[in-house]
């Protein structure tokens, strides 16, 4: 097996496949969240969460404390960067 | 003369291939936002023909040879390479046909496998790399990309617990569609230039162009073209299998696989270790099934897909290798003509059996009904749902008993129209 694979170039496709591949939707998530905001963390947020899609409605969006708006934009502003990173990998023609 | 002929059906069959490259290659960036519905079909093929063609244009860093490495240099001619075309078209529209996701390049060096071992025998294959390039990445791919979905789509899942469905479906819609416009774009880079790369050999070969010439304008052109258009005309069934085959995919999903598929590609290429677009899209999508807490992964679908997989490299080698032997037996440029007519007749055979089951913009999101053999049912035109398929002989048959019961109850026997009202 050895030399068929190059073990060293899979490891980093796997490691920055990880960071990047998912850290991304999770960074995302996170902006989402600090904006949309769901303060408080408990077992029971499933269930609110299933009254509040039952009733039909506008969805009203608390306005956000401007640290968490910072912290939403730092978010958003890391998946941004990510996305022109990848263009600019492309346009510099890095494919093989 | 002949030598001219030879050089033009060469570079139409490769557009061909471009085109069927675009077609069976939409789904991978953009089946998950047609099933989520954050574009309507016809808008996101549309969005992503233009990213191909843009992607195509983006980059020129020219893919120097077709199957470098693969095969031995000095069996390539342009019979080879028409064979091997021949073989990887044929099997794109195949596996298009039984909505199967493959790899558009596996096929093509299938194809060119094929031909020249029918060319040159097994010494003109150069095994090692044959396993080491294409076989084992095929292996790890969907193993890469399921790991990295999986994790993304759970801590996706984890970090939107408790917030409205209405702001994350509305969120993740826009998310979405950005990640698999990077695929577009990555797609349109990669493999447009594998067709500029075919062009541009049979070019040099046939001596049209300098030996150190780079890619003349209107190959760039017409490759970007023809991979755009087959891209705008859709795979519809393979979109269909992969928004709504594999796995039941939401937008947080949708988003999740979507980056996961730009991020290993992209960095795939970049150290070097070359994995399939379409294997690493199907992966992504697997792992945003196998991720979501509560989300079905209809297994059975993935098995026959890759049981594709596992068969694309020897089919394709097999119509490849069928083709060459059809030229050489007929020889020269009558033989190569021959297998064309061949090629266009079953792709004319192929159109025609896929149009027994047509799927379209307008069914392409149905249900998946799995038991059933995946029939299709109509659907409301204006708001995309599923409608029931019998909708009026129901109803009717719900009245008439309905009707009967109330008859009864009245008990009057003399205005009854029925067999029971006649019998009291």
């Amino acid at each position: 097996m050895n030399g068929l694979v190059e073990w060293s170039a899979l490891g980093q496709v796997v490691v920055a496949g990880l960071v990047l591949g998912a850290g991304i939707p999770a960074l995302f998530a996170l902006g989402l969240r600090l904006v949309a905001g769901t303060s408080q963390e408990d077992p029971d947020a499933a269930q609110r969460r299933r009254a509040f899609t039952d009733t039909k409605g506008p969805v009203v969006i608390a306005r956000p404390s401007p640290a968490r708006l910072v912290g939403a934009l730092l978010c958003f502003g890391t998946v941004v960067g990510a996305v022109a990173a990848g263009l600019v990998f492309l346009a510099a023609g890095g494919h093989s | 003369m002949t030598e001219t002929l030879l050089l033009v059906l060469v570079v139409v069959t490769a557009l061909a291939f471009d085109f069927t490259n675009g077609f069976h290659d939409t789904g991978n960036a953009m089946a998950t936002s047609i099933a989520t519905r954050a574009l309507k079909p016809r808008a996101a093929v549309l969005l992503s023909a233009v990213l191909n063609m843009a992607g195509a244009f983006l980059s020129l860093a020219v893919a120097a040879t077709i199957a470098k490495g693969l095969v031995d240099a000095g069996a390539i001619s342009l019979e080879v390479v028409f064979a091997g075309l021949v073989g990887g078209i044929v099997w794109n529209l195949l596996t298009w046909l039984f909505g199967l996701p493959s790899s558009s390049s596996h096929a093509l060096v299938g194809g060119v496998i094929g031909s020249v071992l029918a060319a040159a025998g097994t010494s003109g294959v150069l095994w090692s790399g044959v396993l080491s390039k294409v076989l084992l990445p095929a292996l790890l791919a969907p193993v890469i990309a399921i790991g990295v979905a999986s994790v993304g789509t759970f801590l996706v899942a984890r970090l939107t617990r408790g917030i409205s469905q209405d702001v994350t479906t509305r969120g993740f819609r826009w998310g979405q569609v950005g990640s698999a416009s990077l695929v577009s774009l990555a797609h349109g880079t990669n493999d447009a230039q594998k067709s500029m790369g075919i062009i541009l050999l049979a070019l040099i070969t046939a001596g049209a162009v300098p030996a150190d010439s780079s890619v003349p304008f209107w190959v760039i052109v017409s490759c970007a073209f023809f991979m755009a258009l087959g891209t705008y005309l859709g795979g519809w069934r393979i979109i269909r299998t992969l928004g709504k085959g594999l796995v039941e995919i939401d937008s947080r999903q949708g988003m999740a696989a979507e980056t996961s598929s730009a991020a290993v590609i992209l960095l795939s290429s970049h150290f070097g270790f070359s994995l399939s677009t379409t294997h690493v899209a199907t992966g992504s999508i697997l792992g945003s099934g196998v991720g979501m807490p509560g989300a079905k992964v209809r297994w059975g679908v993935a098995g026959r897909m890759l049981a594709a997989w596992g068969l694309t490299l020897p089919a394709a080698g097999l119509v490849g290798a069928v083709c060459f032997w059809i030229q050489h037996v007929v020889g020269g440029f009558f033989g190569t003509l021959l297998v064309f007519a061949l090629l266009v007749g079953t792709s004319i055979a192929i159109w025609v059996a896929s149009r027994r089951k047509p799927v379209d913009h307008n069914n392409v999101n149905e249900e998946w009904d799995e038991a059933k053999g995946a029939r299709l049912r109509t659907s409301v035109a204006t708001t995309g749902e599923v409608g029931e398929p019998q909708v009026g002989p129901v109803v009717e048959e719900r009245r008439a008993s309905a009707m009967a019961s109330a008859i009864s109850t009245t008990g009057s026997g003399a205005t009854s129209t029925d067999g029971k009202g006649r019998q009291s």
